[in-house]
């Protein structure tokens, strides 16, 4: 088995915290290696000093038996490393084959030779089975294509060896098995993979081996034939992990939240949200599940009042509230967990203490006419962290100091104490680790049973089967079918996420 | 709160800093000469370089300095709240004080009263205080001779002036150029337009450019450092100028073919007779008034070739009448229209 | 973790941020003197250590050493404070209020006006130029922030814009309803308008200067412990976070506009009142308001270091003139406050690459 890849006591230090301490890791020719770890392990860490982004404080790193020392991507690439990125890093009004040969142009003189790169591009796609037209802008094409894009970048420039960071959390059902496929057409052809994830179903499916690393430390390397989801999960978070969400059957109570016929534009002025009808009720979760893109951002905009409603009606305990203001929003009962929390979630700038209040800073006890009370907000913020199990040294540091799983659990603690009439949570569990994963759930969940309406948008289709009671699907700016989650399944949810339709009934609940 | 205490410590070390030095501070710079007086002057904004008021000052010392060997303490003003504190430094170690610039008249009064025992002088302005001599020319008498000069050559029957901006003592300038065009040609009609700076050679420069497309071929202008751009505005459209000041010919000689002449304002002769007084102890409070009479004011020692040799010979004869006190030239604007001209 | 080592560890971080803090606008200062003692050299023909000694020796003779230099410093530093903090209202709010020239010129406009009014007990007529100040200064910035607020469009071109127009609007007045005649400048506006100079009338100081500490805490306070600053901190920070938390963001746009200038008004009228009594006609700008974005800058946007900063500035202005009774030309004032303002800005741009860096880094990890 020849080792394409060594890297021997790789330690690299962040001011607070250890990233990589004395990692070990070492990649085969021709196999899909995973490296599991929780968020904030270290694996991206590792991976970004393979590519170069960062430099080792200590350890060395062996490109097919040779030492080398990677200053930059540009090495990595001349060394055949090709990477891609959670986030996809592509001109988007540039088409496909312009994409993939950036910085890499085939020229005709000073002319940059475009037939040429389409050929090129197609020949390439073409050998391992991709279906991407060279000449689409990159802007209409899917995600799912765009992660393509990515990867034939990569290749374009030779890579022998191909880093993937957490490629499925912006795919379908049918897209991973697709990615699936690829890879594997991809190891066949002699090339070696390293992907990154922190989702066990899919390290299960895709990989031959699996090195789990913890808090920066290599907890081991397996086969994936000799283990099972359990023990994977069991390593890579430190003690027993309950997979499964547990939850009693639902208390369902009167209609919190209705909506009706709601229409909005996007921000290119195009109609996004095409005629929405949606009830939430009292004490049961809500998922909505579809592709991204498909309004649900813009869905929640409007029931939030960020976003300006075109047409139709939100409706909460009988109360109209369709276009009032963010603040008259959150007085009447709704609270959110947004989709982005360094842009909506948090100032990240504040202290947690300022953020604590963040929606009612101007409320009694926390200020009272223009001053604020900050002894009670101090009080308040340290309540938030005690009972959400926010790790962080003390409540006076800036929110962007802290993990993005505690960053969440912040939100999250903040937003359900409001003690809210209907509690959203938009991609609640983004980015985050099993151990927060599994926190998130349960108080969503609790706030279920104690009579809340949830309404859960988010584009990892298990979370939404996991923890919704009826889960409805959009696609193209409407509901195209609401579900009751334990009588449907992924191959049904997939149909209807793609925009087809379902022959049987399962369909019910019409408004 | 933090941040309170980060910043207490840039403040003690700022502080820091500068005493840590001024410890050790030499002995302050040496001074070499040790004269019976010294002699301070602050400029107004336009400051050292200008080319024209502030230097011709400066020029005046500049004598003293060759005659007497006393270098003048300069201060340069970067607007005029600097005035008062400018002149107080210098009062604080001189026996005499020049403010340059009639906009000083306010500081130099308020300084001057605070310092009994100290002898100020103010060009273009009246203070009325035991201790000041006051400068002032009678502008309107060499711009009138301007004005002779411009209604002669004129073709067109309409010429300009680019003021500075509307102070009084502008309109001394164009008062006496209005009445000077009168007097040798009534049919001819004169733009009057002020550009607001006395620093934007820009504005300058599109002030001019106008007048002449309006049909104007001879400007006069009274703007300093404005008054380049129309120097640079007749080059162009090869029309004629008449600087102000100084001999403009000689200090901007790539222009030198487009200017007429210039009227001349001594204001070096003000500093050097004012530091000559003090330093032989004849030095005299109140209003000193210097006209054509007085040499104060004047036409430039150059005179462009184009200029007709009766075109001058005209021109020294009203100089000569206004000397000999045939006629007095209005000072305001407001007094041209009733102003009549004797023939000569 | 115990709780103690957490506390140690949070003191550590203090202290790591002060030096963060204060870093780089004291190499700043440092290299902006070191710089301007070459051009001492260059200028005065010395070595370096007389150049040193000269440059320092005059710059502290300048700032403090003599009793009038140093109420020179602190007349110069009055008006300082003022603009100072009226763009750090408005840095904290995430906008550039160029316009605090302008507001600031409205302000004096106000006192000339108001002072001019015969018949006034002094108290109230104090009281008056300095509430008309505010109100000027208010409006004038209220008009492009609500321009900014409305219609988007960008507050610095604006302002810019407006500055010319209140230097104008003033010279309108100036040389005409309020002229004196035979001067370039207004008619000094009536004693009972006049702030007190509690060193005496011939030394300008005056009780201006402690309306702008005290000026410096209110703000203090408005930022960090009024719901008021909240806001506008938290738009400035991260506008739709806070907008997402029921902010009006468009609302404290206009009123952080109006707050700056009002301050910068203030300011204005504070000039008038107690330092020079009356309005020059412009033929330039007075230079207070853009000095007062270097002042800005240097404190970091902090109340509390604008007060330091501006002394530090006040005092280099102060000491321009000393600097030229050696003979050292006053631009080398000008060349260390640049070098300041230059390092200060590096200083700000190197952070938004790490803050860019580390926004990537975060996305990646």
């Amino acid at each position: 088995m020849e080792k394409v890849i060594e890297m021997r006591g790789i330690t690299k230090i962040f001011p607070g915290i250890i990233a990589n301490d004395n990692v070990n890791f070492e990649l085969r020719k021709g196999e899909i290696h995973v490296l599991l770890g929780e968020n904030g392990a270290g694996k991206t860490t590792l991976m970004n000093i393979l590519y170069g982004l960062y430099q080792p404080d200590k350890g060395e790193i062996y490109v097919n038996g040779k030492k080398v020392d990677i200053k930059g991507p540009s090495d990595a690439i001349a060394l055949g490393i090709g990477m891609v990125h959670q986030h996809f890093m592509l001109v988007h009004n540039f088409t496909v084959a312009e994409n993939i040969i950036l910085g890499s142009e085939p020229k005709v003189g000073l002319k940059i030779d475009y037939k040429k790169a389409v050929n090129d591009v197609k020949e390439l796609a073409d050998k391992y089975g991709f279906k991407v037209d060279p000449n689409s802008i990159i802007e209409d094409i899917t995600v799912g294509q765009q992660q393509k894009v990515e990867i034939l970048k990569a290749l374009y420039r030779g890579a022998e060896i191909l880093i993937l960071d957490e490629p499925t959390a912006v795919l379908t059902p049918q897209e991973i098995e697709e990615l699936g496929q690829i890879l594997k057409n991809l190891v066949k052809e002699g090339k070696s993979i390293i992907l990154i994830t922190h989702k066990l179903k899919e390290v299960m499916n895709m990989s031959d081996r699996v090195t789990i690393i913890r808090r920066g430390k290599i907890i081991d390397t397996v086969n994936t034939k000799d283990v099972d989801m359990d023990t994977l999960a069991e390593m890579m978070v430190g003690r027993k992990v309950n997979l499964v969400v547990q939850k009693d059957p639902p208390k369902v109570g009167d209609v919190v939240l209705k909506i009706e016929n709601l229409e909005a534009l996007d921000h290119r002025k195009l109609p996004k949200l095409k005629g929405v009808n949606l009830e939430v009720r009292a004490g049961e979760i809500l998922g909505i599940a579809g592709v991204d893109g498909n309004g649900q951002t813009e869905l929640v905009e409007v029931i939030t009042g960020l976003r300006k409603a075109t047409g139709g009606k939100v409706i909460l305990n009988g109360q109209d509230i369709t276009n009032k203001t963010p603040k008259e929003i959150i007085e009447a009962g709704i609270s959110n967990i947004p989709e982005d929390r360094h842009k909506h979630g948090l100032v990240l700038k504040f202290s947690l203490i300022e953020n604590a209040v963040l929606g009612q800073h101007d409320k009694e006890p926390f200020s009272k006419g223009i001053l604020m009370n900050y002894n009670k907000i101090r009080e308040y913020a340290k309540k938030l962290i005690d009972d959400f199990d926010v790790r962080t040294p003390s409540e006076e540091v800036h929110a962007g100091a802290l993990s993005g799983g505690n960053q969440q659990k912040f939100i999250a603690a903040r937003e359900i104490t409001k003690d809210p009439y209907l509690l959203i949570a938009t991609q609640p569990t983004r980015g985050l680790d099993v151990g927060a994963i599994e926190y998130i759930h349960k108080r969503l969940v609790e706030e279920r049973d104690k009579g809340k309406a949830v309404l859960l948008v988010s584009l990892e289709l298990d979370e939404v089967m996991a923890l919704s009671d009826r889960i409805a699907v959009m696609y193209d700016g409407k509901i195209v079918g609401i579900l009751d989650a334990d009588k449907t399944n992924e191959m049904e949810l997939g149909i209807l996420m793609a925009g087809g339709t379902l022959k049987k009934e399962g369909e019910h609940d019409k408004q | 709160m933090k941040k309170l205490i980060a910043l207490m410590a840039t403040l003690t070390l700022t502080v820091g800093l500068f005493s840590g030095c001024a410890k050790q501070e030499s002995q302050q710079p040496q001074q070499p000469n040790k004269p019976q007086i010294r002699i301070g002057l602050a400029t107004d904004e336009g400051g050292k370089g200008d080319k024209s008021f502030n230097d011709a000052a400066i020029a005046g010392l500049e004598r003293i300095k060759a005659e007497y060997g006393i270098e003048p303490q300069i201060i340069e003003s970067r607007s005029a709240d600097d005035y008062e504190p400018n002149l107080t430094t210098l009062a604080a170690d001189n026996d005499l004080i020049f403010g340059v610039g009639f906009k000083m008249a306010d500081a130099l009064k308020t300084v001057a009263q605070n310092n009994p025992d100290k002898k100020f002088a103010i060009v273009d302005s009246v203070v009325d205080l035991p201790n000041v001599a006051s400068y002032v020319f009678k502008e309107e008498e060499g711009s009138f001779l301007m004005g002779v000069i411009a209604g002669k050559m004129t073709k067109t029957n309409i010429v300009g002036f680019l003021g500075g901006s509307k102070f009084e003592l502008i309109e001394k300038f164009e008062a006496g150029f209005r009445a000077g065009v009168k007097a040798v040609n009534p049919k001819a009609k004169v733009i009057v337009q002020y550009a607001n700076t006395f620093s934007d050679v820009a504005l300058g420069y599109e002030i001019a450019k106008k007048m002449y497309n309006d049909g104007a071929d001879v400007i006069y202008h009274a703007a300093g450092g404005a008054g380049l751009g129309l120097f640079n505005a007749a080059k162009e459209m090869k029309k004629w100028a008449i600087g102000v000041d100084s001999d403009q010919a000689v200090l901007v000689p790539d222009k030198a073919d487009v200017i007429l002449a210039s009227m001349i304002k001594r204001v070096d002769t003000a500093t050097y007779t004012a530091a000559k007084a003090a330093i032989e102890g004849t030095f005299k409070p109140g209003t000193i008034v210097l006209g054509l009479k007085e040499d104060g004011v004047g036409i430039s020692k150059t005179i462009n070739p184009a200029v007709p040799k009766e075109v001058i010979d005209l021109a020294n004869k009203y100089k000569q009448a206004i000397i000999e006190g045939k006629f007095t030239v209005p000072s305001k604007p407001s007094e041209v229209d009733s102003f009549q001209a004797p023939q000569i | 973790m115990t709780s103690n080592n957490t506390k140690n560890a949070v003191n550590k971080r203090y202290i790591q941020n002060a030096i963060d803090v204060l870093m780089f606008p004291l190499i700043a200062i440092v290299l902006g003197l070191f710089v301007a003692v070459f051009f001492v050299m260059w200028a005065k023909n010395l070595g370096f250590f007389d150049g040193v000694a000269t440059l320092f020796s005059a710059i502290w003779e300048g700032t403090f050493g003599k009793r009038a230099n140093f109420i020179e410093t602190l007349v110069a530093t009055t008006p300082l404070i003022f603009t100072g903090l009226a763009h750090s209202v408005a840095f904290r709010t995430g906008l550039f209020n160029i316009g605090v020239e302008g507001q600031f010129i409205m302000g004096m406009l106000a006192a000339a006006l108001i002072g001019l009014i015969p018949g006034i007990p002094s108290f109230i007529h104090v009281i008056l130029v300095l509430l008309g100040g505010v109100i000027f200064g208010a409006v004038w910035a209220a008009i492009p922030g609500y321009l900014k607020a409305k219609v988007g469009t960008n507050e610095v071109v604006n302002t810019i814009m407006m500055n010319f127009i209140a230097m104008n609007v003033s010279n309108y007045f100036v040389k005409g309803p309020i002229h004196r005649e035979g001067s370039a400048s207004s008619k000094m506006i009536l004693e009972s308008a006049q702030l007190y100079r509690f060193l005496g009338p011939s030394e300008r100081v005056n009780i201006g200067l402690f309306i702008g500490l005290v000026l410096i805490f209110v703000i203090y306070w408005l930022l960090w412990k009024t719901t008021i600053g909240y806001e506008l901190r938290a738009v400035g920070l991260n506008r739709h976070a806070a907008e997402y938390g029921g902010i009006n963001s468009k609302k404290n746009i206009v009123l952080a506009m109006v707050i700056s200038g009002a301050i910068a008004g203030l300011g204005g009228a504070v000039h008038v009142a107690g330092t020079i009594h009356k309005v020059h006609q412009l033929v330039g700008f007075t230079n207070y308001g853009f000095d007062g974005i270097a002042v800005a800058l240097l404190a970091k946007s902090h109340p509390i270091g604008v007060l330091f900063s501006s002394l530090l500035f006040g005092g280099l202005n102060s000491s321009a003139r000393i600097l030229q009774k050696y003979r050292i030309p006053k631009q080398i004032v000008y060349i260390i406050q640049g070098i300041i303002i230059i390092f200060v800005a590096a200083d700000y741009i190197y952070k938004w690459f790490k803050e860019k860096k580390k926004k990537e880094a975060i996305k990646n990890a």
